[in-house]
């Protein structure tokens, strides 16, 4: 399998790092009320970790490595207070809900095993792919206990996306027959959906057969 | 990683670079965002604004002035206030205010409350609380009509000791499953109204005097 193949592949599925590496629980958990929500914190997480991989990738010749972590956290601070502020700015009504964890994003510890395992050892081109293909994966788990809390919790999909789309947007909301079950919205709720989320995606990889004796061959990096 | 063996020279030249490329960025985000985040914010005041003073017309239109006032055990304020009111040819017509029902279900429940001249409610918002979802926060204007009863209420209609939720004998609808709620919010807006016919006078007279100062929305 080339070497493209493997990041992008390991980033979106078999290293997954919301669902394999179990990495950025916390934003995860809390923000993924409703679909829109998670989407716009996965994309913000996925800008954050491209560029920094991009970036970290650069400069990895010249770096001494006890200065390499003060150096990523302030590559991915800088670039999370602008996204912050340019939410801020341009999405006003969906920075009001998501305030508090787009600076969380600084303690996303995906981001920074990302920038410590892959793009300070590679070149810029597989970082750059890397960091796509990981935010993209933790996006995509955003999104999937996004849509599945805010389908079984309150009935709807798509509902808030004029906030990060623009008032036509409205009309993607999708009301669904019944009310709703509250505890899918509470905490609890992030956990149960987290625990479906994780089983389904233990099903396909089990279904898929050689993927899944990798990965326990190889176990996923904690940091 | 290929500098160990090096000198710290390139290392410290990248981390004055990187700082300085941070801080460039951070800085031009900001110069970017800070007239549009003001903006969005006046935009979001006035809004709420206008939504507590549907009856009495359009803040955005209106001659608006500021003070600040307290009265911690009506209002449950610590600090002073903002009291915007809406000025008519130079005499008030309706004043929006904060107030705190210390009295939630999990949290202090956070009203803005607007009220005209003669002390009759044009509007109440929750602005922020932690009551249960789904059950607590009907009083949401988005989520029930609950809050848009006090409207063209106040201390005479109804009369004082019916100030308070059905179940405790009042004329407010109560809420299932949440009457702490509901008597909270109930509670909030009545001393909302007391506070307003206390200090209504002076209210008048600062909004008067400041009024030719600087009025807020021009």
């Amino acid at each position: 399998m080339s070497r493209v193949k493997v990041l992008v592949l390991g980033g979106l599925w078999r290293n997954n790092p919301a669902l394999v590496q179990l990495l950025g629980l916390c934003p995860l958990l809390a923000v993924t009320t409703t679909l829109v929500n998670g989407l716009t914190l996965g994309l913000a997480t996925l800008v954050v970790v491209a560029t920094t991989n991009t970036i970290v990738s650069a400069m990895r010749r010249s770096l001494m490595p006890v200065v390499r972590i003060p150096l990523f956290v302030l590559i991915i601070a800088s670039i999370v207070t602008c996204i912050d502020l340019l939410t801020s700015a341009l999405l006003f009504d969906l920075h009001e809900i998501l305030g508090l964890f787009i600076p969380l994003i600084i303690t996303n510890c995906a981001i920074l095993a990302q920038a410590e395992t892959v793009a300070s050892r590679r070149p810029v081109s597989e970082s750059l792919l890397s960091g796509i293909a990981t935010g993209l994966g933790f996006c995509g788990a955003l999104v999937a206990l996004g849509a599945l809390r805010e389908l079984v919790g309150q009935g709807t999909l798509f509902a808030g996306f004029d906030l990060l789309l623009g008032p036509w947007a409205v009309a993607l909301r999708i009301d669904l027959p019944f009310e709703g079950m509250l505890v899918a919205v509470l905490p609890p709720g992030a956990f149960f959906g987290l625990a479906v989320v994780l089983a389904l995606r233990n099903l396909v990889s089990a279904r898929t057969g050689p993927s899944v004796r990798r990965m326990r061959a190889v176990p996923a990096r904690r940091s | 990683m290929a500098a160990i063996e090096g000198t710290a020279l390139p290392t410290l030249l990248l981390v004055g670079v990187i700082a300085v490329g941070a801080a460039a960025l951070v800085t031009g985000s900001y110069e970017f965002s800070r007239d549009r985040i003001e903006a969005n914010r006046q935009a979001r005041l006035l809004q709420s604004l206008n939504n507590v003073l549907a009856a009495s017309g359009d803040a955005g239109a209106l001659n608006l002035t500021r003070i600040d006032l307290n009265d911690p055990q009506l209002l449950g304020y610590d600090d002073p206030i903002d009291v915007y009111i809406v000025l008519d040819a130079d005499r008030p017509r309706a004043a929006v205010f904060p107030v705190v029902a210390p009295d939630g279900y999990h949290a202090a429940i956070h009203l803005l409350i607007g009220v005209s001249a003669d002390g009759v409610v044009t509007g109440v918002r929750v602005v922020d609380h932690r009551e249960t979802p789904g059950l607590g926060d009907v009083i949401e204007a988005g989520k029930s009509d609950w809050i848009l009863q006090f409207d063209g209420k106040s201390l005479m209609s109804p009369d004082r000791a019916q100030w308070a939720v059905e179940d405790d004998g009042g004329s407010f609808d109560s809420i299932t499953s949440a009457t702490v709620t509901a008597r909270a919010v109930v509670g909030g807006v009545r001393r909302a109204l007391e506070f307003y016919e206390a200090r209504s006078a002076e209210l008048s007279a600062r909004a008067a005097e400041r009024a030719e100062e600087e009025p807020v929305n021009e």
